[in-house]
C-alpha cells in the first residue's frame, strides 16, 4: 500500500529552478491526497537516504540531465525502489532528441527533416563547408537546438542564414551535439499522455500561442506571456490524429506513466513530432497540469494515481 | 478554462502598471539557481562573508537589548530611525570625512531601500538618471521600475571620466531630456571595483553643481579598503548637492537590513515621510542591536578583520587570473568585493554562462550592469564569499570555459563574423538577492 513518496527536485541541471517548482507542485498534490511526502534535492547523500528511509515510491521531478537522461532512474532500478515515469533505458532514448526522432520516424510518425551535428564534426570537417551544405540543403527557416536539454534553452530560430553560426555556438554552449531542424510552421501543440495502469491515454491537446511569437524560456515561465488553449483550436479529426501520433510516439519510445509529446500541426493538418519529455514540467505555467484540468482530472489525484501505478 | 479565448494563466495580465513591464522570468536568473549548489564555485554572488563576524559580539548585543530595551525594541519606532543609532552613524561616517547633523539622517531598510525612496521622490517616467558604465545591477532594477531613462557615463580605470560626463549632460540637454541625478558608487565600485580619485571627485561635484544635477553617492564599500583608504566621501565637501547612502550590510551583516540616507534638510523631510509611508518605521529590533554592538564591541577592529579576509581573497583571485587567464584583462580593486573582467572580442559572457554552470562555476554576465544591452564582453567576478582555495578552483574552471568558448568561436568565425547581438526586448534582469 502506498503511504510515502520521496519527491526529487532541483539537481544541478540548467533547469534546476523549473524542477524545484515542479517538485513543490507534485508534493502539494500528493499531500492533499493523504500521502506522506518528502522533497529532497538530490546530492551525494541521496542513495544512502533512500536506502535508510525506503520510501514506497520516488517521484523524480527532475528536468534536464541526470533527471531525464535515465542515469538516476538506472540507480533507482539498481537499488530496487519504484519510481514514477519512464524506465532508464527508455528515458535515455527519449532524452536525446535525434535518437527519439529516429525511433519515432521508424514507427511512421512524421518528424521534420533534420541533421545532427556533434561539435567534433565541425572540428574535423570545417565549419565553412558544413554550414554551406546546410544552407543549400534546407530551405526556409531552421530551428537549431542542443540535442539534449529542455525549456527552450539554447534554442534559436534561424531565418537569416547569416545567423546560423551564432545559433550553432549558442546550442553548443548547452550541449556538444546540436540538432538542426527544418522549421515547420503551423499550430504548436503539446499532447500529454497519462497511464495509471490501464494503458496510455492522450489528454486533450493544449495549443500554445506565445504573445511574442516564440515559446522561449521567458514565455514558458512568465504567466501572461503565452496564451494556452485546451483543448487546442484544431478540427476534431486533426485532434484525433495528433492524439494518435502522440500515443504512437510514447509507445515507440517505450515510455510509461506520463510524458508530453510536442507537435506542430502544419497547414494540411499533419502533426509533426518535435520531441517527447519523460518528465514534463509541472509548474503553475506548464502544459501538463492544464491538460489534466481540461480532461476533468484533479491534478493531485492524478499524481497519486501515477505514484500508485509505480508501486504496482 | 475558456475554450474559445484560451487562458494566459494570469487573469490580471492587463491590469499591471506600465512600470512592471519587463519583469519576467529570466533564463539567466534561472541559471543562478544552480549556483546555490555546493558543487558550484559561485563567483557571482555579492554576499558578505559574515562568518568572519564572531558570534559572541552579536550575542552580547542581543542579550543586552532583550534585557534592557525589550519592549521598545519590539515596538514600532520613529520613521527617521533610532536617535542613538543616528548619533553613532555620524561616527561611522566621520571615518570618511563626513561631518553632518543627526537631524539629516534617515535610517532605512538597507541602503537599497534608501535608493528606492530617493528614486521615488525624484523620478517621473522618462526622467534621466546618469550612472556609471557599468553600474550596480539592483540600482538599475529600481530606476527601471520608476521608468527612468538610465544614461550611462563612460568610465575608465579611475572611474567616471569628467569630460565624458560634461559631454553627456550637454548632449542629453540638447535632446531636451530632463536629468534628475547622477548615481555613483565612487569607492571600490560595484561591479567595476574601481575608485574615483579625489581630483575627479571634486571635478564631478563641480560639474554637477554648475549643471544643477543632484549626486546620489552610494558608498557600501568605502571602509573595506585593503592597501590604502579610499578618498574621503564626496559628501564630505558638498552638503547641498549630495544625497549619501550608507549601510551596515558590509561592515557588520546584511541580515539586519539597516542602512541610511544623509540628505539636505528639505529632501530629508520628504524622505522621512516616504519612509513612513512605505514601512512605518525601520526595524526597531535591528537598530537597537546594532546600536548596542557599536557601543560595546570593537567595531572598527571588526572592520579591520573583514579587510584582512577580503584582501586575502582579492589576492587569490588576481593571482589565479594571472595564472589561468593571462590573456584577459581585469581591474585591480583596492577594496570592496569585485573584479571586472574584459573578455576577448566576440566572446559573449551571457551566452557563455550555461557552459560555465555546466563546468560548475558561476559569474555575473556584464549585461546585468547596463541598461542598454551593453556589457556582453565583460563579467563580474566576486571574491567576497568563497575561500581563497575555492576562488582559485573557480578561476581554473572558468579558464576551461573561456578557452572552450574561444575554440568554438574560432571554428565558427571562419564562416562569417559572429556579431554580438543586443536584444532590446530582453526582460529586466532582477538578480537573486545573493547576487546584489
Amino acid at each position: 500500500m502506498l503511504t510515502s513518496v520521496l519527491v526529487l527536485a532541483g539537481g544541478i541541471s540548467h533547469e534546476r529552478d523549473v524542477s524545484l517548482r515542479s517538485g513543490r507542485r507534485v508534493a502539494d498534490g500528493l499531500l492533499a491526497h493523504g500521502l506522506e511526502v518528502t522533497i529532497r534535492d538530490p546530492d551525494a547523500s541521496l542513495l544512502a537516504h533512500i536506502r535508510a528511509t525506503r520510501p514506497d515510491v520516488v517521484w523524480p521531478a527532475l528536468h534536464g540531465a541526470s533527471g531525464e537522461d535515465g542515469a538516476l532512474r538506472g540507480l533507482l532500478d539498481f537499488i530496487g525502489v519504484p519510481y514514477v515515469g519512464a524506465r532508464s533505458d527508455a528515458a535515455r532514448l527519449a532524452w536525446d532528441k535525434p535518437t527519439a526522432k529516429t525511433i519515432v520516424a521508424r514507427a511512421g510518425v512524421p518528424t521534420p527533416t533534420s541533421i545532427t551535428l556533434p561539435r567534433e564534426a565541425f572540428r574535423e570537417l570545417g565549419a565553412i563547408g558544413i554550414l554551406e551544405e546546410i544552407s543549400d540543403e534546407f530551405s526556409g527557416p531552421l530551428v537549431v537546438k542542443p540535442a539534449q536539454g529542455g525549456s527552450s534553452q539554447g534554442v534559436t530560430i534561424v531565418v537569416d542564414r547569416e545567423h546560423l553560426p551564432r545559433a550553432m555556438v549558442d546550442a553548443y554552449t548547452y550541449w556538444d551535439v546540436a540538432l538542426i531542424e527544418q522549421r515547420v510552421t503551423g499550430t504548436e501543440i503539446a499532447v500529454s499522455i497519462l497511464d495509471t495502469g490501464d494503458g496510455p491515454i492522450a489528454l486533450p491537446a493544449v495549443e500554445i500561442e506565445p504573445l511574442g511569437g516564440v515559446y522561449s524560456y521567458e514565455a514558458r515561465y512568465t504567466a501572461g506571456e503565452t496564451r494556452f488553449y485546451a483543448p487546442a483550436r484544431i478540427d476534431p479529426p486533426v485532434a484525433e490524429r495528433a492524439a494518435q501520433v502522440a500515443l504512437d510516439a510514447h509507445r515507440a519510445l517505450g515510455l510509461r506513466h506520463l510524458s508530453r509529446v510536442d507537435l506542430i500541426i502544419d497547414g494540411a493538418g499533419t502533426p509533426w513530432f518535435l520531441e517527447a519529455n519523460v518528465m514534463p514540467g509541472l509548474t503553475e505555467t506548464s502544459v501538463y497540469p492544464q491538460a489534466l484540468d481540461a480532461a476533468g482530472f484533479d491534478a493531485g489525484m492524478a499524481y497519486r494515481a501515477l505514484a500508485e501505478a509505480a508501486l504496482r | 478554462m475558456n475554450e474559445t479565448r484560451g487562458t494566459n494563466l494570469d487573469p490580471w495580465y492587463d491590469s499591471y502598471a506600465a512600470r512592471s513591464a519587463g519583469l519576467a522570468a529570466s533564463e539567466v536568473r534561472a541559471l543562478f539557481a544552480v549556483a546555490s549548489r555546493p558543487e558550484v564555485v559561485s563567483l557571482a554572488g555579492g554576499m558578505p562573508f559574515v562568518s568572519a563576524l564572531p558570534k559572541e559580539l552579536v550575542q552580547g548585543a542581543l542579550d543586552r537589548v532583550l534585557n534592557d530595551y525589550g519592549p521598545q525594541a519590539m515596538q514600532y519606532g520613529s520613521g527617521q530611525g533610532l536617535p542613538q543609532l543616528r548619533e553613532q552613524i555620524l561616527e561611522v561616517m566621520a571615518l570618511e570625512g563626513i561631518r553632518a547633523s543627526v537631524d539629516d539622517l534617515v535610517v532605512t531598510t538597507g541602503s537599497q531601500h534608501a535608493l528606492e525612496l530617493v528614486t521615488k521622490l525624484f523620478i517621473d517616467a522618462g526622467d534621466v538618471v546618469l550612472a556609471e558604465a557599468p553600474t550596480y545591477v539592483t540600482a538599475l532594477v529600481v530606476f527601471r521600475s520608476f521608468q527612468a531613462d538610465v544614461q550611462h557615463v563612460i568610465t575608465d580605470e579611475r572611474g567616471i571620466v569628467p569630460e565624458a560626463l560634461r559631454e553627456r549632460i550637454r548632449s542629453l540637454r540638447a535632446e531636451g531630456k530632463r536629468i534628475k541625478f547622477l548615481y555613483t558608487v565612487p569607492s571600490f565600485g560595484n561591479p567595476s571595483g574601481v575608485t574615483l580619485p579625489w581630483d575627479r571627485r571634486t571635478e564631478v561635484l563641480e560639474i554637477c553643481r554648475s549643471e544643477g544635477i543632484l549626486v546620489l553617492e552610494d558608498n557600501p564599500y568605502g571602509l573595506l579598503w585593503f592597501d590604502r583608504p579610499a578618498p574621503h566621501a564626496m559628501r564630505s565637501v558638498e552638503e547641498d548637492g549630495v544625497i549619501y547612502l550608507g549601510t551596515f550590510s558590509k561592515t557588520l551583516a546584511p541580515g539586519f537590513r539597516v542602512g541610511w540616507a544623509l540628505a539636505p534638510h528639505a529632501i530629508r523631510e520628504k524622505l522621512i515621510l516616504a519612509n513612513e509611508a512605505a514601512i512605518l518605521s525601520p526595524s526597531s529590533f535591528s537598530q537597537y542591536v546594532i546600536s548596542e554592538y557599536l557601543s560595546s564591541a570593537d567595531w572598527q577592529g571588526q572592520i579591520d578583520t573583514f579587510r584582512g579576509v577580503y584582501r586575502e581573497r582579492r589576492d587569490a583571485m588576481l593571482g589565479a587570473l594571472d595564472d589561468y587567464l593571462p590573456d584577459l584583462t581585469w581591474t585591480h580593486p583596492d577594496g570592496g568585493f569585485y573584479v571586472w573582467v574584459t573578455l576577448p572580442d566576440h566572446l559573449d559572457s551571457k551566452a557563455m554562462l550555461p557552459r560555465a554552470v555546466k563546468e560548475l562555476v558561476a559569474y555575473t554576465p556584464g549585461t546585468a550592469f547596463y541598461s542598454n544591452g551593453d556589457g556582453r564582453s565583460h563579467m563580474r567576478l566576486s571574491f567576497c564569499y568563497p575561500t581563497p582555495e575555492f576562488i582559485r578552483e573557480g578561476i581554473r574552471r572558468l579558464s576551461v570555459v573561456v578557452n572552450g568558448e574561444l575554440d568554438l568561436l574560432s571554428e565558427f568565425s571562419q564562416t562569417s563574423p559572429l556579431p554580438i547581438v543586443k536584444d532590446p526586448s530582453e526582460p529586466v534582469f532582477v538578480p537573486p538577492t545573493s547576487l546584489s
